[in-house]
């Protein structure tokens, strides 16, 4: 495949590789966070890991919009379908996002709940144009990336009338989490969590550009090299990481500048500012409340917020108590240190939203690397 | 007495403009109207014509295979295939991943009232071409009809019975440590047709399902190696979960290469934006075979010296693995685990 096989190849990817061993310095440890579930997902898809010498380790950062989704906004989706009757829209992976009382919006369907699963916003407002006379509640969550054809839709649903059709919206910023994790007692007082750099976002970057990075990387001294989602790209960022770490400098560099540049893409931030506004603060799984993280709809769109429309309050529900999903989106602990990974909780009966999507760190690992939790950890070789 | 008693007159039916009525399925007239002039004249044979509720066939020796199959495919009509062959060659294919040459199918048909007659007489016929061109007779079936709403459009089970000849011995707990793992040819082109169809993707070069009957195929395999271990055709959940079944079976593990797995460069550009990955997506023309190391090259030459068979490849190799891993090295050089399927990927592909 054109365009994107030039991206996985083998060759290259040794010589990244060397590069990264030769300059990585023997006697000491990196550790890099890929805050993305696309870079989760991308190094452990293609087994990225086994190309890095020992001491250069990659933690799973919060970088997956539906590993962070806090059980009490599933709860307010299904209790839309069940107790309402809308029409609930939802991307594919929510779907599965265990909520309270082991209901899923997977379940709810099952129970008679109207659910739909949809590749798209402008899917939700097709369906709800399809049916007037029913309501259409588009449960709207991502990063950036996901952002802008959210607020196209309201805008759109807005501006034609479309009064059957109304969003929750579940929207969260990158760089407030990035700035929580790196003041989380584990990393800023305690190091038990020692992070060398970041990995940055590729399409949430494409949006926001590189230059909100610009400020934690001075304030945190930390390095941040944004990334495309091929392998090759995180290699080429984590050898860029290394080099940084190695010469002192804690800067914001543009890997994927086939991509993204400084300023992002001032259309669709334009966009995102008219029909959004920030929230004081929003929940997060995993990492708890973090002030001004995540977006809510101007009160010109009143009409197409769920929240205010079907006058939805929001209870917080704790996770349980054996699940080690808080301490994995921080990066504190790993998956296998989890008492319920593999056996309660595998991507069949997740029990943590990490193990739902196959960017959370749970269901990666799972799905593509359990195999080096097994002493030798060492593939089988025929 | 009247001697003037006109003969019986039924109207046929109207298979342009008609639907399906629930007396279609109410086993009296109509039913039999269905039956003669849509089913009888389309599948056309000897036991069909006998018009009894069962077929009495002649079998030769051998080990009787039995295998069935419910489809449930939406849409009905897709790029490639339709419901109909796709009944016809899924049933055929699992008969002959047992090694059986297959001999006879049955058909049921669950219709919905109001579904149009002139798609049904479509589907009908493309059976009826599929079960012709594969030379397997539908010798009996069954029609039932369920209210509107109940259904949608058609549901179709087929049955089929083949024999086993002496000396083919497959079995998918027979994989043995360094066996080679061949396939017959792209992965994913079933699922991937039906998907940009559901989902109006439009290509340049149209995706079609890979839909077809695997026994002439099995059959050349056989006759080149015979002592073929495993036979498996990759449909719903695709290769990698066809592999991770006959690893727990075989109680062995398994190493394959990415590199080595062929994919059309469409299905992996389709698959790399719907989000799937090509191992995991079915197919119905394609057959998983395992074999000897030594007998690999002779059962790879006989896949390729088939129409069915011209991209067979061997992907990977059968290692011991305590925990029965199928393996990946990557394209980039690394290793990964290819774990069953989770969840439905694809719901109603077959």
């Amino acid at each position: 495949m054109k365009f994107v096989d030039e991206f996985r190849d083998r060759d290259l990817g040794q010589g990244l590789a060397a590069a990264i061993a030769r300059e990585a310095k023997p006697e000491r440890l990196y550790q890099f966070m890929e805050f993305c579930g696309g870079h989760t997902h991308a190094i452990s898809r293609y087994g990225v890991t086994d190309l890095l010498p020992a001491n250069v380790r990659m933690v799973h950062g919060p970088g997956c919009p539906v590993c962070v989704l806090p059980i009490g906004r599933v709860d307010l989706a299904i209790d839309l379908a069940l107790g309402r009757g809308v029409i609930l829209c939802s991307y594919g992976d929510t779907l599965r996002v265990p909520a309270s009382a082991g209901r899923s919006l997977l379940k709810a369907k099952a129970a008679g709940g109207d659910v739909r699963m949809v590749y798209s916003a402008a899917d939700a407002l097709r369906i709800a144009r399809d049916n007037p006379q029913r309501e259409v509640v588009f449960l709207a969550i991502g990063f950036e990336t996901t952002t802008p054809p959210t607020a196209l839709v309201i805008r759109e649903a807005h501006a034609t009338g479309v009064a059957n059709f109304s969003v929750l919206c579940n929207h969260v910023l990158t760089p407030a989490a990035i700035v929580n994790i790196l003041q989380s007692p584990e990393v800023r007082d305690l190091g038990t969590v020692p992070l060398d750099g970041f990995v940055g976002p590729a399409h949430v970057s494409s949006i926001i550009g590189t230059r909100p990075y610009e400020f934690f990387a001075e304030e945190f001294r930390k390095p941040v090299v944004v990334a495309g989602f091929e392998p090759l790209d995180v290699m080429q960022a984590i050898l860029m990481l290394v080099r940084q770490v190695n010469e002192g400098r804690a800067e914001v560099e543009n890997q994927f500048s086939r991509v993204v540049d400084r300023d992002g893409n001032r259309r669709a931030q334009a966009i995102v500012a008219e029909v959004f506004e920030l929230r004081r603060e929003f929940e997060w799984r995993g990492l708890g409340t973090v002030p001004y993280s995540a977006l809510a709809i101007r009160a010109t769109f009143a009409a197409h917020d769920a929240e205010r429309r079907f006058g939805l309050e929001y209870r917080a529900v704790p996770d349980n108590k054996a699940c080690e999903c808080g301490a994995i989106l921080r990066g504190v602990k790993r998956p296998v240190e989890c008492k319920l990974f593999g056996g309660a909780c595998t991507p069949e009966t997740p029990m943590g939203s990490c193990m739902v999507s196959s960017e959370g760190a749970c269901a990666a690992h799972y799905s593509y690397g359990r195999f080096r939790d097994r002493v030798p950890a060492t593939p089988v070789v025929a | 007495m009247s001697a003037t008693r006109r003969p019986l007159y039924q109207r046929p039916l109207d298979l342009k403009r008609g639907c399906v009525e629930l007396a279609h399925g109410a086993g009296g007239r109509a039913t039999a109207q269905l039956v003669e002039e849509l089913f009888v004249e389309a599948f056309d044979n000897q036991w069909l014509r006998a018009g009894n509720d069962g077929a009495s066939l002649p079998m030769p020796a051998g080990r009787l295979v039995m295998a069935t199959d419910s489809h449930v495919v939406s849409p009905l009509f897709f790029p490639g295939g339709d419901i109909g062959s796709l009944a016809v060659h899924g049933t055929i294919n699992d008969v002959a991943m047992s090694g059986g040459r297959p001999l006879y199918l049955a058909a049921g048909f669950v219709l919905e009232e109001g579904f149009p007659l002139a798609d049904l007489a479509r589907i009908v016929r493309s059976m009826a071409a599929a079960a012709k061109a594969a030379g397997v007779p539908i010798v009996t079936g069954d029609t039932k009809v369920v209210e509107r709403g109940k259904g949608d459009g058609v549901y179709v089970t087929t049955t089929g019975v083949g024999v086993v000849p002496p000396g083919i011995e497959l079995d998918g707990a027979a994989a043995r440590e360094g066996d080679a793992i061949l396939v017959s040819g792209t992965m994913g082109d079933h699922g991937v047709a039906i998907m940009s169809k559901r989902e109006n993707l439009e290509f340049d070069t149209e995706i079609l399902s890979d839909s077809a009957a695997l026994h002439g195929l099995a059959e050349a395999l056989l006759a080149a190696c015979p002592r073929t271990r495993v036979l498996r055709d990759p449909t719903r959940g695709g290769l990698a979960t066809t592999l991770n079944e006959i690893a727990r079976q075989s109680g062995v593990g398994m190493l394959l290469d990415e590199r080595a797995v062929p994919v059309k460069p469409a299905v992996a550009a389709a698959c790399e934006f719907l989000g799937l990955d090509p191992l995991y997506v079915a197919n119905e023309g394609k057959l998983v075979a395992i074999v000897a190391e030594a007998d690999a090259e002779a059962a790879l030459a006989a896949l390729r010296g088939h129409e069915l068979g011209r991209d067979a490849a061997r992907v990977g190799t059968v290692v011991a693995d305590p925990d029965h891993f199928v393996q990946m090295t990557t394209t980039l050089g690394g290793c990964r685990v290819v774990d069953w399927l989770t969840g439905d990927q694809l719901p109603r592909i077959c």
